[in-house]
C-alpha cells in the first residue's frame, strides 16, 4: 500500500489492521507523553485546495504526534489562487522533499491524478476529492462504531448502519458504504431520490426513502451534511420540508435503542439535518469522532510512511523475533 | 535443526529466574513485570504465575510493545502494533522487569527502554530473557538469563511456547555447528 486514495485500495484485512493500529495509538494519545519518534525526519504536506477544519488539523495533529514535520498549504494565500496548476504545485512539493502529500481538492479524482503522475514520488493520501471519496473519514467512522459495538481485531458483521442525507454530494457516504460493507456491516442509505447519485443500485447497500422505518433497530445513525455550496439547483422544496422528512430530531431519537450511536462527520447544519438536542444528546458520538480521527490518521500515516518503501527493502538477514 | 532447550528445562529456567527476581527485589511488592510481545508477553505471564505461587500475592504484570521505537522501522514493511498493557500501579517508582524470549543484538531492549521512558520513570529497570545468544550490538546485558546459548551469527534461535506453537522448546536452526 503506497497511497490511500480510495477505500477500494484496502483489503478487508488491511482495513482491520488500520483500526487495530489506531486502537493502540489511541492509548498513546491518552498517555502522559503524546509524542512518538516514529516518523522523525519525514516531511508531510497538507495540501488543502478546499476549506477544512477537522480533517486538516486532525492530520496535522496526527503527523506531529508521530514527530513528522508538517507543512500546511492551503489554496487561499498560496499560488493556487494565482492559477498555478496541480502539476506545478506538486513539482514544487517534490523539490522540497515531501515524503507524503495529504490532498483535499474540489475535483473528484484529484488525488488519483497526483498519485498516477510522475510529478512527485511521495505517498498521496486522499483527504476528500470532490464528491468522490474521503477514506480517512470512513476509517474513523468504522473505528468509532467498532469501539462501541464490536470487539477489537474483529470486523463489523451484523451491525446495522443507517446513513441519511445528501448522498449525491457526499464523499463521506461513498467511502463509508464501501468500507462498512467490506467490514460486513448492513448499510442502508436514506435520502430523497433527488439526492441519490446515478448508479446507486450498484453500491453494496440498501436504499430507502423512509427515514422513520429505516431507523428501527439501527445500531448507528450517520447524518450527512446538506452541502449547500455544491448545490446549484433545487434538490428539495425547502429546508423545513427536508428537516421534517430526513432530519434527526428528538422524536426520531426516542425511537432509537439506548445503545444506538448518533454520528455526523461535521460540520453540522444544526436545525437542518440534525437538531441541536440530537447532536448534543447522550447517544451522540460526534465529538468523539473527532478525537478518534487523530488516532486513525496516525495509523494511516504509520502504515504508509513508517516502513520501507515498497520494492526498496534493505537487505536484512535476521529473524524479526531474534533481535 | 537441533534442540537446545527441551520443555522441562524451560520450566526449570523460568522457575529459577522467578526466584532470582524475588531475591534481587526482596519480594514481589515493588516489581512490575512487562513482557515484550509476543513471546516475551507469554513468558511474563508464566513468571508472574510462578511468583504468585511462591509469594501468594498478586503480581503486577503487563506487556510493552516497542514497534514504534524500533530503529529498523524504515528498513522493513510496516508492522502491525501489538498491545501495550500497563498494570494498574503503572511504572512510576517501580522496579520494572522487562521480559523477552531471546536477547541478541540488544536493539529490541534499547527500543523497550525508550518506550518505557514515555510511560513513566521506573525506580529501576531489569532484564530477564529465556535465551541469551550473544552477538550484542549495543552495551546491554541481561540481569536474569534462562540459558546462555553460544551461536554463530548465521544461525537462528527459535523459541516455541505452548500458548502459541503447541509445545515448549528452543531450537537452533541453520549455520554450521
Amino acid at each position: 500500500m503506497k497511497h490511500l486514495l480510495s477505500i477500494n485500495d484496502l483489503s478487508k484485512s488491511e482495513a482491520i489492521a488500520i483500526l487495530d493500529t489506531a486502537q493502540e495509538l489511541a492509548r498513546v494519545s491518552d498517555g502522559p507523553m503524546k509524542k512518538l519518534p516514529t516518523l522523525r525526519g519525514r516531511t508531510i504536506v497538507n495540501l488543502f485546495a478546499e476549506d477544512s477544519t477537522r480533517t486538516r488539523i486532525s492530520f496535522e495533529a496526527a503527523a506531529k504526534r508521530l514527530s513528522a514535520d508538517v507543512i500546511n498549504f492551503s489554496a487561499k494565500g498560496s499560488s493556487i489562487s494565482k492559477g498555478e496548476s496541480l502539476k506545478d504545485t506538486a513539482q514544487t512539493l517534490q523539490a522540497m522533499g515531501a515524503d507524503a502529500v495529504i490532498i483535499r481538492h474540489g475535483a473528484s479524482g484529484a488525488a488519483q491524478r497526483l498519485a498516477d503522475s510522475k510529478w512527485m514520488s511521495g505517498a498521496v493520501i486522499n483527504a476528500g476529492d470532490g464528491t468522490h471519496e474521503h477514506p480517512s473519514q470512513a476509517l474513523l467512522d468504522a473505528f468509532t462504531i467498532r469501539k462501541h459495538l464490536a470487539k477489537s481485531g474483529e470486523d463489523l458483521t451484523g451491525i446495522k448502519v443507517v446513513i441519511v442525507g445528501d448522498v449525491l454530494h457526499s464523499r463521506v457516504a461513498r467511502s463509508n458504504v464501501l468500507l462498512l460493507a467490506k467490514l460486513g456491516a448492513d448499510v442502508t442509505l436514506v435520502a430523497p431520490p433527488t439526492l441519490l447519485p446515478v448508479g446507486i443500485e450498484s453500491w453494496p447497500c440498501k436504499i430507502s426513502y423512509d427515514f422513520d422505518s429505516a431507523i428501527i433497530g439501527a445500531d448507528a445513525v450517520m447524518m450527512l451534511r446538506i452541502q449547500q455550496e455544491r448545490m446549484s439547483e433545487m434538490f428539495f422544496p425547502n429546508a423545513r420540508e427536508y428537516s421534517r422528512y430526513f432530519g434527526l430530531n428528538s422524536d426520531r431519537v426516542k425511537v432509537l435503542k439506548p445503545t444506538t450511536l448518533v454520528m455526523h462527520p461535521g460540520p453540522m447544519n444544526r436545525g437542518l439535518e440534525i437538531t441541536a438536542d440530537a447532536a448534543d444528546g447522550a447517544r451522540s458520538v460526534i465529538v468523539e469522532q473527532v478525537s478518534n480521527g487523530v488516532s486513525v490518521r496516525m495509523a494511516i500515516l504509520y502504515m504508509l510512511l513508517a516502513g520501507a518503501p515498497e520494492g526498496e527493502l534493505v537487505g536484512i538477514t535476521r529473524e524479526v523475533g531474534a533481535l | 535443526m537441533s534442540l537446545a532447550l527441551p520443555a522441562p528445562d524451560i520450566t526449570r529456567a523460568l522457575t529459577r529466574i522467578s526466584h532470582e527476581i524475588l531475591e534481587r527485589n526482596s519480594g514481589s511488592e515493588s516489581i512490575t513485570l512487562l513482557g515484550i510481545p509476543t513471546r516475551g508477553a507469554h513468558l511474563a505471564k508464566r513468571i508472574a504465575t510462578i511468583i504468585e505461587g511462591i509469594e501468594i500475592v498478586p503480581v503486577q504484570v503487563g506487556t510493552l510493545d516497542i514497534t514504534l521505537h524500533r530503529d529498523d522501522l524504515r528498513m522493513r514493511p510496516p508492522r502491525a502494533l501489538m498491545p501495550t498493557l500497563i498494570p494498574p500501579l503503572g511504572v512510576e517508582g517501580r522496579n520494572v522487569v522487562l521480559i523477552d524470549d531471546v536477547l541478541f543484538s540488544g536493539r529490541t531492549i534499547r527500543a523497550a527502554l525508550d518506550a518505557l521512558g514515555e510511560i513513566g520513570r521506573p525506580k529501576s529497570v531489569q532484564l530477564a530473557v529465556l535465551v541469551d545468544r550473544g552477538h550484542r550490538e549495543l552495551p546491554i546485558r541481561a540481569d536474569f538469563v534462562g540459558k546462555n546459548l553460544p551461536t554463530s551469527i548465521d544461525q537462528s534461535v527459535l523459541v516455541h511456547l505452548t500458548e502459541l506453537d503447541g509445545a515448549d522448546e528452543v531450537l537452533i536452526e541453520g549455520g554450521v555447528k
